[in-house]
C-alpha cells in the first residue's frame, strides 16, 4: 500500500493480528535435523534391555504431558463455563488465566508431533495457526479478507447459514462437530474454526497494536446476555466458546487414550517397532521442533517478515511462553524428565543416561546446548515480563530486540547440531529422514 | 612421479567431487522417493543454512494478499495474476499440469502471449524476447482481485494424434488446442501468438545455474559442423540486474538468465507482485484499473522486499535432487544403452560438474546427472508453439533435465509432461520429440517391445 498517503490505513491495517491465509496448518514437519557429514560410526546394535526403557519412559512422558493438558483444559472449559454464566471481567480474566495454564503442558507436547503421525494428524484442529478470525466473529472495521478467501468474512458467530460455492451449510446450532467440519473450510488452511487459538481469539480480540505494547482487548460484556450485549450475537459467541472448549478437551482425551499403558492404541504400537526405530522418532522430533519449527517457521519467519501475522499466540501476546515451552518440551525428552503442572517430577531412564554410556561428551555437549537455549528463550520472557513482547521484539528497527530473537534462534540451531551428534553417538546416523527415507 | 605431485594429486582425490549417477544432485542429494521428495533442503546444508531454507519456503507456500492488509511482508497480490502462492503452481515444488477439459481455471499452467515484432522494435525485443500483446500483456491471467476482472479464461482440448510404432502398436497421442474465453478488456491483437506452459519443477536449479556458461557455450553448434543432425544453441536474453545480453538457462524456452530473474518474473507475471528485479506489474497501458490500483509497496518501493526474494532464491537453490532408486536393475542398465545407442543423450546430456566458485557453497564443484544440456533444439512442428522467445524460435524448445522424473507420480499424482502437459507418460513424450531429435525417435519407434519398455525403465528411473 501507499504508506506515504496513507498512513492511518496502514496503522490500522498492520495492528489486526492473526489474519493470514493459508498457512499449511501443522507447519511441514519441519527441515528435519542435518544428515550426518562424518559417517564413520557404523550403525551399533541396539541394546533392547537398555534402550527399551528410555522409550517407554518416553511414552509416560507424553502420557503426562497430555494429562496435563487435558486436565487444564478442563479448567479452561469450567472458567468458560463461569464465564458465560456470569459475564463478569473477573470471569474473563480467570478464563484467560486458564487458558494460559493450559498452554504451558500443551507447548511440552510438541515435541511429540514429529516422527509420530498419531499426534501430529490431530494437531491441526488443536493448534492451527494463524487463523482467519473474520470466520468465527467481528473484527475491526479495517480487516482485510484474504483474497479468495470465502471463510474470511463468514462471522459464524453472527450467521446462521454460510454458502460455500454451491454448498449451503446450516449454522443454526453451534456444535463442536460443526466447527471441525469447518476446519479449512473451501480448501483455505487459514479456516481455523477449532482449537487453542479459536479459543484463544474469543477471550482476547483482535491484537489491534501492531508491533507495539498490548494484547486483544475483548470486553467481557460481548458474553452479556439482553441488552447489555456488546458488538452482537452474544448468545451464539457463548455457544461457540463453550463448543471449541468442548471439542478441545474432546481432542486431548483423544490424546491421552493413545498413550495409556496396556491398551490397544499407539503406545503398544510404538513398544513393538525396533527400539532403533524408537530411538529415532525421539531424536527426529527433538530436531524438527528444534529447528525447522520452532528456529524456522515460528521465529525466523516473523524475524524477518518483521511481521505480527506471524507470531505464534498473538491474540493473547504469548508467544513468549509458546516458545519457551517448546523448548521446555525438547529439553524433557532427553532428560527423561517432566516437572507436572502439579509441581511433581515425573523422572526415569533417559536418552541422556543412554547416551552418556556410549559417548560422555555427547552427552555433555547436548546437555550444554540445551541449557543455552533454555536461558535463551528465557530472555524472551524475561523481555515480555518487562513489558516488551515477541510481537515488539521482531518489529523492524528494533535492533536490539530483534538481536534477543536472533540469539535464541542461533541457540536453537547450536542444540539442533548436538542432537543431531548424540543420535550419531548411539549409532543413528544421518537423522534426516530424507537420507533414512523413513517417514514413520 | 616426484612426491610433489603425488602430493597434488591426493589433495585433489581427496576434494574432488564423487562422481555416482545414482546421486545426480552429487553431495546435495537427499534420498527420499515419497510424495515430499521435491520439497527437501540439499542434504550438505548445515543446520543454520537449513533454518534459512524453512524461511524461504514459508514465503514459497504461504499465500498473498490484497493490498492494503495486515500480512504487510505479504500484500500486493495482483490486481491480475494466475495464483497467490508459488505452491499453488510448482505444486509440493513439483510438476504442475494442463487444467481438465473445459475447466474453468488453469492454475498450474498458464498461456503466454505474444505478436509478431515490427521493424523499428528491435530494442524491446532485444529486452523483453517477445512483444507483448498491446491490450494483454505477456501473459494470460485468468484471476484479478476484487474490482477487477480477470483477463480472460483458458479452455483447453484436445485432438486425437495416432501414432503407429513398427511393431503394429497404436499410440494415441493428444494434442492440445487453447482457446481463450471471457476476455474481459476487448479483443486481443489478430496476430497473437499463444503458448501454454506448465509449472516446471524446481529441484535441481540452483546446480543448474552453478553450470559454468563456457560449458555450455562449448557445446553448441549451431550449424552443425558436426553432422550429427544436432545443433544446439544457448538462448541469449537480457539481464534486468546487469542490464545486458547473457546465456539463457531457465524456462522452457531458456528465456532466464538466472533463478532470480526466474523468481522475480514469476513474481511479476504470475502473482502480479513487484520487485526489484522486475518492476512493473503485468498491467499494459490499454489495462488503466490495472495502473492505478492500490500497490503494496515497502520502504524500498517493491512489494517482494529485496530481503523476501533473497531468502525465496535460497530456497529455490537448495531444493534438492533425490536419489535414483534402482540404478543397478538390469533393464534399467539396458535401458540406459538404449538412451545412447539412440542418441538420446546427445541433447539430455547426463553429466556436468558445477562450478567451484557456484553462488551456494553446497553446490560447488558437485558431479551432477541433470541429463540436459540447457541448449535450445528444433523439435519439429509437431512441438512447436510458433511463439518466438529471444533467439529460440516457434519450433525451438531447450531440452529439460529428467533428473527426478519418475518421481513425478509420487510427489503430483501424474505423470504429465512437455511445456503444455500434453504427454501422459514417458513413451508419449518420446514419441513427441521431432526436429533434431527425430531421427532418435525414429529409432524408439522401431525398438522392440522390450527395448523400449527398458528404455522407459530407465528414464522412470532418474
Amino acid at each position: 500500500m501507499r504508506r506515504a498517503l496513507f498512513p492511518l490505513v496502514l496503522a490500522l491495517a498492520v495492528a489486526a493480528c492473526g489474519k493470514q491465509p493459508a498457512d499449511p496448518v501443522p507447519a511441514s514437519p519441519a527441515a528435519p535435523p542435518p544428515a550426518a557429514t562424518a559417517a564413520t560410526v557404523k550403525p551399533a546394535a541396539q541394546d533392547e534391555a537398555a534402550v527399551r526403557p528410555v522409550i517407554n519412559h518416553y511414552s509416560d512422558i507424553a502420557l503426562a504431558v497430555f494429562s496435563d493438558a487435558l486436565a487444564t483444559a478442563q479448567a479452561l472449559q469450567q472458567a468458560i463455563d463461569r464465564l458465560v454464566a456470569e459475564p463478569t471481567e473477573a470471569n474473563l480474566q480467570a478464563a484467560r488465566t486458564a487458558w494460559l495454564a493450559a498452554r504451558v503442558p500443551y507447548m511440552q507436547s510438541e515435541v511429540f508431533r514429529f516422527g509420530n503421525s498419531v499426534v501430529d494428524d490431530r494437531e491441526g484442529q488443536l493448534n492451527a495457526w494463524p487463523l482467519d478470525e473474520g470466520l468465527i466473529d467481528y473484527v475491526a472495521a479495517d480487516y482485510q479478507a484474504a483474497l479468495g478467501n470465502a471463510g474470511a468474512s463468514a462471522n459464524i458467530i453472527a450467521n446462521t447459514a454460510l454458502i460455500v460455492g454451491e454448498k449451503a451449510l446450516d449454522l443454526s446450532t453451534i456444535t463442536p462437530e460443526l466447527l471441525a467440519s469447518l476446519n479449512e473450510l473451501g480448501g483455505s488452511e487459514a479456516n481455523v474454526a477449532t482449537g487453542y487459538h479459536a479459543i484463544e481469539f474469543l477471550l482476547w480480540g483482535q491484537d489491534l497494536n501492531g508491533t507495539n505494547a498490548g494484547a486483544g482487548n475483548r470486553p467481557a460484556s460481548d458474553y452479556a446476555q439482553g441488552g447489555a450485549c456488546t458488538h452482537g450475537h452474544c448468545e451464539r459467541r457463548a455457544q461457540y466458546l463453550q463448543a471449541a472448549a468442548a471439542l478441545l478437551v474432546k481432542d486431548l482425551q483423544a490424546m491421552v487414550a493413545q498413550w495409556q499403558p496396556a491398551a490397544d492404541n499407539y503406545r503398544a504400537q510404538l513398544a513393538k517397532e525396533p527400539v532403533e526405530q524408537g530411538l529415532r522418532k525421539m531424536l527426529f522430533g527433538m530436531g524438527s521442533l528444534s529447528l525447522g519449527e520452532l528456529a524456522g517457521e515460528r521465529m525466523k519467519v516473523a524475524l524477518e517478515a518483521n511481521s505480527t501475522e506471524d507470531e505464534h499466540d498473538c491474540f493473547s501476546d504469548n508467544t513468549h511462553h509458546s516458545h519457551f515451552y517448546n523448548g521446555k518440551g525438547i529439553r524433557n525428552v532427553y532428560l527423561g524428565e517432566y516437572r507436572r503442572v502439579d509441581g511433581s517430577v515425573l523422572s526415569g531412564p533417559s536418552l541422556a543416561a543412554l547416551v552418556k554410556s556410549r559417548d560422555v561428551a555427547a552427552d555433555l555437549l547436548l546437555q550444554q546446548k540445551l541449557a543455552t537455549t533454555e536461558s535463551a528463550l528465557q530472555t524472551l520472557v524475561d523481555s515480555a515480563n518487562n513489558g516488551q513482547h515477541f510481537d515488539q521484539l521482531i518489529a523492524s528497527g528494533n535492533a536490539s530486540g530483534n538481536a534477543l530473537v536472533r540469539g535464541a534462534i542461533d541457540a536453537l540451531v547450536a542444540q539442533t547440531v548436538a542432537i543431531e551428534n548424540a543420535a550419531k553417538a548411539l549409532g543413528i546416523q544421518e537423522l534426516n529422514p530424507d537420507t533414512a527415507d523413513h517417514s514413520f | 612421479m616426484n612426491r610433489f605431485c603425488l602430493a597434488i594429486i591426493t589433495l585433489c582425490s581427496c576434494c574432488a567431487a564423487l562422481a555416482d549417477p545414482a546421486r545426480p544432485g552429487g553431495a546435495a542429494t537427499v534420498s527420499d522417493s515419497g510424495p515430499n521428495a521435491f520439497s527437501l533442503p540439499s542434504a550438505n546444508l548445515l543446520p543454520s543454512r537449513k533454518v534459512d531454507f524453512s524461511v524461504g519456503n514459508s514465503f514459497f507456500r504461504n499465500p498473498w494478499v490484497t493490498a492494503p492488509s495486515s500480512t504487510t511482508a505479504r500484500d500486493g497480490l495482483g490486481p491480475l495474476f494466475n495464483t497467490n502462492a508459488c505452491q499453488n503452481c510448482h505444486i509440493k515444488d513439483g510438476r504442475g499440469h494442463p487444467p481438465a477439459v473445459d475447466d474453468g481455471n488453469a492454475v498450474s499452467m498458464l498461456v503466454r502471449l505474444s505478436i509478431p515484432a515490427q521493424p523499428g522494435q528491435e530494442n524491446l525485443l532485444q529486452q523483453d524476447g517477445v512483444i507483448a500483446d498491446p491490450v494483454y500483456g505477456g501473459q494470460l491471467q485468468d484471476m484479478a482481485i476484487p474490482g477487477h476482472q480477470p483477463e480472460g479464461k483458458v479452455r483447453i482440448h484436445y485432438r486425437d494424434v495416432p501414432v503407429t510404432l513398427a511393431d503394429g502398436t497404436v499410440v494415441t497421442l493428444r494434442k492440445p488446442v487453447v482457446k481463450i474465453t471471457d476476455l474481459a478488456y476487448g479483443p486481443m491483437h489478430p496476430q497473437v501468438m499463444l503458448s501454454a506452459r506448465v509449472a516446471p519443477p524446481m529441484i535441481g536449479l540452483g546446480l543448474l545455474e552453478a553450470i559454468a556458461d563456457q560449458e555450455l557455450l562449448a557445446q553448441e553448434d549451431a550449424d552443425d559442423k558436426n553432422a550429427d543432425g544436432i545443433s544446439g544453441r544457448a538462448n541469449r536474453v537480457w539481464d534486468n540486474e546487469q542490464q545486458k545480453t547473457v546465456i539463457g538457462r531457465f524456462g522452457w524456452k531458456a528465456g532466464q538468465p538466472t533463478l532470480n530473474q526466474q523468481n522475480a518474473g514469476a513474481f511479476a507475471g504470475d502473482m502480479g507482485l513487484t520487485s526489484r528485479v522486475h518492476r512493473a506489474d503485468d498491467c499494459t497501458a490499454l489495462q488503466l484499473s490495472c495502473q492505478q490500483s492500490v500497490n503494496g509497496n515497502d520502504a524500498e518501493g517493491y512489494e517482494v522486499s529485496d530481503k523476501i526474494l533473497a531468502q525465496v532464491l535460497f530456497y529455490s537453490r537448495n531444493l534438492a535432487v533425490p536419489a535414483r532408486r534402482n540404478p543397478g536393475d538390469p533393464a534399467v542398465q539396458r535401458g540406459e544403452k538404449l538412451f545412447a545407442d539412440a542418441g538420446c543423450a546427445a541433447c539430455h546430456r547426463p553429466s556436468f560438474t558445477t562450478r567451484s566458485d557456484a553462488a551456494e557453497p553446497e553446490l560447488a564443484s558437485q558431479v551432477v546427472y541433470p541429463y540436459t544440456d540447457l541448449l535450445l533444439h528444433d523439435m519439429g512442428e509437431g512441438l512447436a508453439d510458433h511463439r518466438p522467445e529471444f533467439l529460440a524460435s516457434g519450433s525451438e524448445w531447450r531440452t529439460p533435465p529428467l533428473w527426478g522424473v519418475g518421481l513425478t507420480q509420487a510427489v503430483n499424482g501424474h505423470t504429465q509432461m512437455l511445456h503444455d502437459g500434453r504427454a501422459r507418460n514417458v513413451l508419449e513424450a518420446i514419441l513427441w520429440h521431432g526436429g533434431e531429435a527425430e531421427k532418435s525417435m525414429s529409432i524408439v519407434k522401431t525398438m522392440p517391445a522390450a527395448d523400449r519398455e527398458a528404455l522407459v525403465k530407465f528414464v522412470e528411473s532418474l
